[in-house]
């Protein structure tokens, strides 16, 4: 798998990409792999308030729930709908159609102790 | 040559609902010998419920034959080893049922007065002394429902006792190899959640405990013999750190099947700890069933149990309901009655030796286990196992069959699988438990089908992620059942594969 250069990672894997102050957030291609099949997505509503490193929302597989951390904070402004009547989205393209939420974010400085998509390649390791 | 238990032999059944005839009764009525009375003219249109659409509506003898027939889809301990690790499924003795229905406490009743309660009252006087002799503690309650209910429980005493000290503090610890439900709790009574990583043993890593352990600390939730079977041999100095700092050690109970007669937590610096009688006093569970998850409590934390507290004066049993710090109830009434019988049942039998013999048993019955499968299945964590043992399928993974795909082959052997995926530190986990019940004969039988499931990962890994082939039900689609559930069932939607 390769990591998109434009994104910037967590090592709880999640992915954010900035856009002005517009942060798009989602789980990495290797959350999904790990998590397995996804059978349900829990995201806050538009307006809820976010803490870097705080949990965000939950996705469940057939194996676990697994808390999602806010990799920035801010405020969401928005969130996917279609995960919620289509979770495998999350399996199928976790770095495009099936982003998570969007976050006005309050403190973009946070990006920079986010990790480069080499950086975090390196994190998770050789997979395929 | 394997010598399968059973082939499970089921029944076909279709759903209630899709048997009924419109106007078929079970019961019949005499003809009515007063004016009949409109009821929605003398009760009010809004106080008469409408019938409700599409109730079934069949015989006696058809409802009975349609839940004996649903009963042969079961699997249960009465029929053979149930190896689910953590759930300690063990073997429930007729006499607790014996006991339990005698027509003095099968129709006890809540509200009866406590003159008319003593019996019963004694009884759980009676339980509560014997499981504080087991445990090492200085007093008890037996409301809690069950061990996730004991677990809030406990944790809602210790912030009792932290508030009263001047300071609730903020965080619970604990350990990477814990049941899902000590984070749950920890949440629900409003602490934050600290993950304490194991050691390469398994264990809690003292140096990391004394690292995390400060003034916002709470307490640390510890299960012992932990997740993966092994005895946490620091407990008593992972005790003085948290004590040292003014936090609490509480012990989840779930794994006691490995220390009764043994060990006793008291004695090893526990503050607080659940028991589950569901699993180590032989009470019956597994299907939702009513647990019993007592807390015992050190004198520190004893005046803030739930009320009422049970209090003999003047030679009598009463409720006491004067307990100003308590934390209140936690159940309706005093704990699940009919399973404190059956608790007590198991133990009065048994007595001590035997109680004692039956730690042994389960200890030595898991280590039989593991000896005759360490060849067949990589074992993670080697310290000396003590009432489960698990395996990981690294293995078999490398062939591409999972830990899922091995239980369910399992089924085919006429075995109910083991605990799959769980504790989370063993990557693709299989962890067995095979409970004092079991006898040689049983756990040989167990061992064979493991093996030859072994033996058919590496000729037939296809046929093993099939499994399971023997069921009335083939392998389910858990993924679809999960993402498109059909909850409910309609006369115009005749019954789907998807459905099923």
């Amino acid at each position: 798998m390769t990591y998109p250069e434009e994104l910037r990672y967590t090592k709880e894997h999640e992915w954010v990409l900035a856009e002005g102050d517009v942060g798009t957030v989602g789980i990495t291609w290797h959350a999904q792999k790990e998590l397995g099949d996804i059978v349900y997505v829990d995201l806050p509503k538009p307006g809820t308030r976010v803490e870097q490193g705080k949990s965000l929302g939950s996705v469940e597989s057939v194996k676990a729930v697994s808390d999602i951390y806010s990799p920035v904070s801010g405020e969401v402004i928005e969130t996917n709908e279609t995960l919620s009547q289509s979770p495998e989205k999350l399996n199928e393209d976790p770095h495009g159609a099936a982003w998570l939420v969007k976050i006005r974010m309050s403190a973009p400085d946070e990006m920079k102790g986010l990790l480069a998509a080499a950086a975090y390649q390196t994190y998770v390791g050789a997979e395929t | 040559m394997i010598k399968k238990v059973r082939s499970h032999i089921t029944q076909n059944e279709s759903l209630l609902f899709e048997k009924s005839s419109p106007g078929k009764t079970g019961y019949q009525l005499p003809a009515l010998d007063v004016p009949a009375v409109d009821s929605q003219a003398a009760l009010g249109a809004h106080n008469v419920r409408n019938e409700i659409e599409h109730f079934p509506e069949v015989s006696e003898v058809e409802v009975i034959r349609h839940f004996t027939r649903l009963s042969t889809w079961n699997y249960a301990i009465d029929l053979g080893l149930y190896p689910l690790g953590s759930c300690t499924m063990k073997y429930n003795p007729r006499v607790n049922e014996l006991v339990a229905r005698l027509e003095g406490l099968a129709w006890a009743h809540p509200y009866q007065p406590e003159s008319l309660s003593q019996g019963s009252m004694e009884i759980m006087a009676r339980l509560e002394s014997a499981l504080l002799e087991i445990t090492g503690m200085d007093a008890i309650t037996l409301q809690p429902a069950a061990g996730a209910h004991g677990e809030l429980t406990g944790i809602l005493l210790v912030r009792a006792l932290l508030e009263k000290r001047g300071n609730p503090r903020k965080k619970i610890l604990i350990p990477d190899s814990a049941h899902g439900t000590n984070p749950a709790t920890a949440a629900i009574a409003g602490y934050a959640v600290e993950n304490l990583r194991s050691n390469a043993r398994g264990t809690v890593d003292l140096a990391e405990l004394e690292r995390m352990v400060d003034k916002d600390v709470a307490a640390l939730m510890v299960t012992n013999p932990n997740t993966i079977g092994v005895f946490e041999e620091k407990i008593t100095r992972a005790a003085e750190i948290l004590h040292k700092k003014g936090a609490l050690l509480y012990m989840d109970g779930a794994n006691m099947n490995a220390l009764v007669g043994v060990a006793r937590p008291g004695d090893f610096g526990v503050d607080v700890m659940h028991l589950n009688l569901h699993k180590t006093f032989s009470t019956p569970h597994g299907g939702g069933g009513p647990g019993g998850g007592p807390v015992a409590v050190k004198k520190i934390l004893e005046p803030f149990l739930p009320v009422p507290r049970l209090k003999r004066t003047r030679n009598k049993w009463t409720f006491d309901y004067k307990r100003p710090r308590s934390i209140g109830r936690v159940r309706a009434f005093y704990g699940n009655f009919g399973v404190i019988v059956r608790a007590l049942a198991y133990i009065l039998a048994h007595g001590g030796d035997g109680l004692r013999n039956a730690t042994v048993d389960a200890v030595m019955n898991a280590n039989y286990l593991r000896k005759k499968l360490e060849p067949y299945y990589d074992l993670p964590y080697t310290a000396p196992n003590m009432h489960e043992v698990v395996f990981s399928d690294d293995r078999q993974a490398k062939l591409g069959v999972r830990t899922g795909d091995i239980a369910k082959r399992l089924i085919d052997y006429g075995f109910h699988p083991y605990t799959v995926s769980f504790p989370l530190i063993v990557h693709g986990a299989l962890m067995i438990e095979p409970t004092e019940t079991e006898s040689k004969d049983e756990l040989d039988l167990f061992a064979d089908a493991m093996i030859s499931i072994a033996q058919e990962v590496e000729t037939d890994p296809e046929m093993v992620r099939k499994a399971p082939h023997n069921t009335r039900t083939s392998r389910v689609d858990e993924v679809t059942a999960a993402r498109r559930p059909v909850l409910r069932w309609t006369p115009e939607q005749p019954r789907t594969k998807t459905a099923d």
